[in-house]
C-alpha cells in the first residue's frame, strides 16, 4: 500500500491546485456564445396581491429580447417538495403550490415576479426599472404562533398557515406526560433556535442551453446534487425526460445545505432557453442570495426533562413551532421532523421521548437544510436542559451527563425513537475533552480571570447525529419521496489507470484525494493513477448526491462495493494467466501472486488481458474491466462527541471572548485526517457563528433587516481562535464497509450549547444567578441586558 | 465603451469597458481571468481582492477606466515562473487553508501583500489583516496557519497538525 496515499493518509489535496491558480471551473465561470442574460425582478414586499405587471416599455428597450412573467410558465409545474410529513391525526401535510413565477400574489420579500433577459446583464437591469409592476399590499403574517391563530393566510387557497402537527413518537405522548407527573425534579426551558443564512461564498448560478435540432436541454448549476435537480426539474416542473436532460454541477463555491434543493431560478434558465433557443445566464447577487436562497433553523422551542431523584434521566418533552417560510423548499418538512425528533435521546439513555412539531407558514424566504439541519436544533434544546437541570440540582454538569450516558457494552442500542445506534463510546469522547482541554485546571485560570475583572466560563456540550442518510426503505416508510443509496462506476482503463464516477458531488470535502485514497489503497496502485469525476449526470450513475455528511459513508461505500467487483473479475483474468485456482490468487501492492508459488502478475497485466483479451476465458467472462454498483445503507451512522468552549465575559460590556474550543469526536474511521479536522474547522465557526454572531432578522412587515454582509455578521478571522480537535476516540461504524460515520456537520452542531452554556456558566460564576438561559447570538447587548436588565 | 488598457500580470492588455464596468468585471468578462471572484455586492467579503501597483484592492470597488494604465496582478500571476505555486500558495495547500476554492484567490491576494508589508505577522495580526475576507469553509484555523507558516514561522505547535 502507498503509506503517503492511502487510507489514513493527510495526502495534500490534489483539487488545491487549481483553485489556487485561479483555474477553477465555477458556474460562473461558463459563458456560452450567444448567451442572455436574466435579471430577476423580485417582490420588494412580504405579502401581496399583484394587481398588474406591464412589461411594454421594458422590452422596447435596448438588448432586450423578452421580460417573462408566470403567464409564460402557464403550462409546468410547482417547484415540488421531496418529503411528505404525516400530522397527528393521520393527514397529510399541506402542499401548497411554489410556482416558478409569482402567480398572483408574492408570499415574501424576494419572491420572482417576472424576469428581464438581455443581450448583457447590464441591459437586463437597466430594463427591470421600466417593468411596472403594481401590487396591493397585504398584511405580512411573521410570528409563528400569531400565524397558527388566525393570522392572515400566506396560501389562501389551502385555509391554514399550520403545514403539518407532527408527534413522534405518538404512541409515547401518554407515557411521557405520566413520567412526568411521577418526576422528583422536572426542568423546563424555552428557547429560541435563531434563523440563519446559510452564505456560501460562490452565490448560486444558473445557465441554461438547448439544442433545437435536438430536444437536448443543459442545465450548468451551482448544486450539490445534480441528479436530483434533474429528477425534480425534469420529472415535475418543466416535463423534460432524463435522457433529454443533463444537469452538470462544476466546481461549486460552498453548499452547506442550500445548494441541494431545486430552485425556481433553475427551471427558469432551462424553459427559458428552449423557449428563446439561445442559452440564458443567471447570476445570483449576493443582495438576492439573502433573500431567495433557502434558509435555516428558526425554531421555537419549550424543552422538559423529568429527572428521579438519583437524577436519571426519566423522559423529554419537547414542542417546537418550525419555519417554513412561505413555501415548501425541497427537504423543508422532513428537517424538524425525522432530522430532529429522532435525535433527542442524544447520548443519554432517556427510556421515553415525545415531540410535537408544528410546522407554519410565514411571509418569509423559505426554511429548508442547514448544515448540521434538525439536529442542531436537537443538541442545542437537549444539551441546554441539562446544562440548566444540572444547575438546579446543584450537581456537575460532566456528571450529569456521564450518569445517564449510554454506556459503551450497550450497543447496538435502540433508542425510544425509532434509531438505532450501531456503536460509540461517550465517556471515551467526554474523557478525552476533559484532558485536552485542561479542565482540571479551570478554577484556577477563573480565579486568574476574576482577579483581572473578566468572568470566566466553561461550557460542555455532548452530541450525537445520524449521517449517512440513509436507507431507502425506511425513508420511504417515513415520507421521502426519494430512495438514498448512492452509486458509482469504476472503469479501469486498458494501461491500469482508473477513472471513477461517482454519484456524490464535491463542493470543498475534497472528494477528488480522499476517494482515491480509497481506491489506490485497496487495490495498491499510486493514487495519480485514480481520477474521480463528478457533478455531472452525463456520464456519472444515478446518484443522491452530498449533504448529511454522507458521501464517504454512502456514496464511498458504492466506490468500495463497485472495486470489489473489479478485484473480483480481475482475480479470475489472473487465476486463468497463471493457470491457477482463483480461490488461490491474492492481490496486494498491485499485484496478483498464487498462493503457495512465485508466480505473480501485475495490476497492469491483468488491466491489459482485460482489453487485448487474446489468451483469456472469453467462455466464462466478458472482456473490460468496469463496474457500476449501487449501495443503499442498513442504517443511519451515528458520529458522536463532546464539545468544550472556555470564554471571558466582560461584565463591564457583555462582550464575550472566546478563548479556547475543544472538539473530542467519534467519526470512526479516518481516511484523511487532514481534511477530517478542516471540516471540523469549518463547522466550529459556523456553529459559533450562531452562537456569537449570525441572525436573520426580518422586521413586523417582512423586510429583511440583515440583508447583507454589512447586516448579517458572518464570522471573520479574527472572530474565532484556533481549535483543538481530536478524532482519536474512535468506533468504527459495523455496517458499511469502510467503518466510517461522517464529520461534515459535527461542528456545527455540538458547538452552539458549549458556547451558550460557557456564557452562563461565567454568568453565574460572576454572581449572575438568575440568569437561566440567553438566546442565540449571545451578543454583548443580550449579555449585558441579562446581567443588568 | 471605450478601450481601457493596463497591464494585467506582466502582460499589456486592454478590453472595451463602460464607465460603470467595475475592474472586476473587466477581468473577468474582457480578459476571461475568472480566477478573480465576485463573493458579495457590499465589498465585505474579498473574495475579489487583486493587486493594483503593488495595493491590495477589492476589484469589485474600482472603475476599470480609473485604473487605466495601472500595474494589476491577480491570482493568475502568483505562482512561480516555470508554473509551480509560490511559497504561499504552497503553504495553503500543505496546511489545507482552502476547501471549496471560491474565497482562495481573495484569501491569498491579501495575504501575499500582508506579508509584503510585514514579513513575520503574528497571529493576532495574521487575523485582523483578513477582517476583510470572508471564508465559509475552514473556519480560518489552516488559512492562519499556512500565511504564519508562509512567512517561515513555525506552525508545528499549532493544535490540530
Amino acid at each position: 500500500m502507498p503509506k503517503d496515499g492511502g487510507i489514513g493518509a493527510s495526502t495534500k489535496r490534489r483539487e488545491d491546485v487549481r483553485f489556487l491558480t485561479g483555474k477553477g471551473r465555477y458556474t460562473d465561470d461558463i459563458n456560452i456564445r450567444g448567451q442572455l442574460h436574466a435579471h430577476f425582478i423580485r417582490s420588494q414586499v412580504a405579502h401581496g396581491t399583484i394587481r398588474k405587471i406591464d412589461t411594454r416599455d421594458a422590452e422596447a428597450m435596448p438588448g432586450v429580447v423578452k421580460v417573462f412573467t408566470s403567464a409564460d410558465f402557464a403550462g409546468v409545474g410547482g417547484i415540488p417538495t421531496g418529503w411528505q410529513v404525516t400530522s397527528r391525526d393521520g393527514s397529510v401535510m399541506l402542499e401548497p403550490k411554489h410556482p416558478v413565477l409569482a402567480e398572483g400574489k408574492v408570499r415574501h420579500v424576494g419572491d420572482p415576479i417576472a424576469v428581464v433577459v438581455a443581450e448583457t446583464l447590464d441591459q437586463a437591469r437597466d430594463a427591470a426599472e421600466a417593468v411596472e409592476i403594481d401590487i396591493d399590499e397585504l398584511p405580512a403574517v411573521m410570528d409563528m404562533k400569531a400565524a397558527v391563530q388566525g393570522g392572515p393566510l400566506v396560501h389562501d387557497e389551502i385555509g391554514s398557515n399550520l403545514c403539518y402537527d407532527w408527534g413522534f413518537v405518538e404512541e409515547n405522548r401518554a407515557a411521557v406526560d405520566e413520567a412526568f407527573k411521577k418526576a422528583a425534579h422536572v426542568t423546563t426551558l424555552d428557547l429560541v433556535n435563531n434563523r440563519l443564512i446559510a452564505n456560501p461564498m460562490e452565490p448560486r448560478v444558473a445557465v441554461g442551453d438547448y439544442e433545437d435540432h435536438s430536444g437536448q436541454h443543459t442545465l450548468y448549476t451551482t448544486s450539490q446534487n445534480p441528479h436530483v435537480i434533474r429528477l425534480l426539474m425534469g420529472a415535475f416542473v418543466l416535463s423534460i425526460p432524463e435522457h433529454k436532460l443533463r444537469v452538470v454541477a462544476p466546481d461549486v463555491g460552498g453548499g452547506f445545505g442550500s445548494k441541494i434543493y431545486h430552485y425556481a431560478e433553475e427551471a427558469f434558465v432551462t424553459k427559458a432557453a428552449q423557449i428563446l433557443k439561445r442559452p440564458v445566464k443567471w447570476t445570483s447577487s449576493r443582495s438576492e442570495a439573502f433573500i431567495s436562497d433557502a434558509q435555516g433553523r428558526d425554531h421555537q422551542t419549550r424543552i422538559q426533562l423529568a429527572l428521579d431523584a438519583d437524577n436519571n434521566f426519566m423522559a423529554l418533552r419537547c414542542e417546537t413551532y418550525a419555519n417554513m417560510g412561505a413555501y415548501l423548499s425541497t427537504f423543508a418538512p422532513c428537517i424538524p421532523t425525522w432530522l430532529h425528533g429522532t435525535l433527542l435521546a442524544g447520548n443519554y439513555k432517556t427510556p421515553l421521548v415525545y415531540t410535537n412539531v408544528k410546522a407554519v407558514f410565514t411571509n418569509t424566504v423559505p426554511v429548508d437544510a442547514y448544515r448540521g439541519a434538525g439536529r442542531p436544533e436537537a443538541t442545542f434544546q437537549l444539551e441546554r436542559v441539562i446544562d440548566k437541570a444540572a444547575r438546579e440540582l446543584g450537581v456537575s454538569p460532566v456528571e450529569l451527563r456521564r450518569k445517564n450516558f449510554i454506556k459503551p457494552d450497550q450497543y447496538p442500542y435502540q433508542t425510544p425513537v425509532a434509531v438505532v445506534y450501531d456503536t460509540g463510546n461517550y465517556d471515551a469522547t467526554l474523557d478525552k475533552l476533559l484532558e485536552l482541554s485542561d479542565y482540571a485546571g479551570f478554577e484556577a485560570r477563573a480565579a486568574e480571570s476574576k482577579a483581572r475583572g473578566k468572568l470566566r466560563g466553561f461550557g460542555l456540550a455532548h452530541y450525537i447525529e445520524a449521517c449517512g442518510i440513509a436507507p431507502s426503505n425506511l425513508v420511504g416508510q417515513l415520507g421521502a419521496r426519494a430512495g438514498l443509496y448512492e452509486s458509482a462506476t469504476v472503469r479501469v482503463n486498458a494501461t491500469g489507470s482508473i477513472t471513477v464516477f461517482t454519484g456524490s458531488h464535491s463542493h470543498g470535502q475534497g472528494h477528488e484525494t480522499t476517494f482515491a485514497q480509497v481506491i489506490s489503497d485497496m487495490i495498491g496502485i499510486d493514487a495519480s493513477q485514480v481520477e474521480i469525476v463528478h457533478g455531472d449526470t452525463s456520464n456519472t450513475p444515478m446518484g443522491m448526491g452530498t449533504y448529511g455528511s454522507r458521501s464517504l459513508a454512502v456514496g464511498g461505500s458504492a466506490m468500495v462495493k463497485a472495486t470489489n467487483k473489479i478485484i473480483n473479475k480481475a482475480k479470475k483474468i489472473a487465476a486463468h494467466l497463471m493457470e491457477a485456482s482463483e480461490a488461490d490468487i491474492e492481490l496486494k501492492d498491485g499485484k496478483f501472486t498464487v498462493a503457495g508459488t512465485d508466480k505473480e502478475k501485475t495490476w497492469v497485466d491483468i488491466t491489459l488481458a482485460a482489453y487485448v483479451p487474446h489468451n483469456y476465458p472469453l467462455e466464462s467472462i466478458e472482456p473490460g474491466l468496469e463496474e457500476t454498483a449501487f449501495y443503499d445503507p442498513s442504517n443511519f451512522t451515528y458520529p458522536a462527541g463532546a464539545y468544550g468552549c472556555e470564554l471571558e465575559v466582560d461584565p463591564e460590556t457583555g462582550k464575550v471572548e472566546i478563548l479556547a474550543f475543544t472538539a473530542a469526536d467519534d467519526f470512526g474511521n479516518v481516511v484523511n485526517p487532514m481534511i477530517v479536522e478542516g471540516q471540523v474547522h469549518g463547522g466550529l465557526a459556523q456553529g459559533i457563528g450562531q452562537a456569537m454572531l449570525e441572525h436573520c432578522v426580518f422586521d413586523e412587515n417582512g423586510q429583511l433587516l440583515s440583508g447583507s454582509f454589512m447586516d448579517y455578521a458572518m464570522p471573520r478571522a479574527d472572530d474565532v481562535p484556533f481549535y483543538s480537535v481530536d478524532h482519536s476516540c474512535a468506533t468504527p461504524c459495523t455496517h458499511n464497509p469502510l467503518g466510517v460515520k461522517g464529520c461534515g456537520e459535527a461542528g456545527a452542531i455540538g458547538s452552539p450549547p458549549a458556547v451558550v452554556n460557557a456564557v452562563l456558566d461565567a454568568l453565574h460564576r460572576g454572581g449572575f444567578t438568575n440568569v437561566t438561559h440567553i438566546d442565540m447570538p449571545v451578543s454583548p447587548s443580550r449579555v449585558w441586558q441579562a446581567m443588568h436588565g | 465603451m471605450t478601450k481601457v488598457s493596463m497591464t494585467v500580470n506582466g502582460r499589456a492588455v486592454s478590453a472595451e469597458a463602460e464607465g460603470r464596468t467595475l475592474l472586476v468585471n473587466y477581468l473577468r468578462e474582457g480578459l476571461g481571468l475568472t480566477g478573480t471572484h465576485v463573493g458579495c455586492d457590499t465589498s465585505q467579503c474579498g473574495a475579489c481582492v487583486v493587486h493594483v501597483d503593488g495595493q491590495a484592492v477589492k476589484s469589485c470597488t474600482v472603475f476599470a477606466q480609473d485604473v487605466a494604465g495601472a500595474d494589476v496582478r491577480t491570482i493568475e500571476g502568483m505562482a512561480n515562473a516555470d508554473g509551480s505555486l509560490s511559497t504561499l500558495q504552497q503553504a495553503f495547500q500543505d496546511h489545507h487553508g482552502l476547501q471549496c476554492g471560491y474565497c482562495t484567490p481573495g484569501m491569498v491576494m491579501s495575504s501575499a501583500a500582508l506579508l509584503a508589508e510585514n514579513p513575520k505577522p503574528t497571529e493576532a495580526e495574521v487575523r485582523y489583516h483578513l477582517e476583510g475576507n470572508i471564508c465559509r469553509c475552514t473556519g480560518y484555523h489552516n488559512i492562519v496557519k499556512a500565511v504564519l507558516a508562509a512567512s517561515g514561522q513555525d506552525v508545528t505547535k499549532i493544535a490540530a497538525e
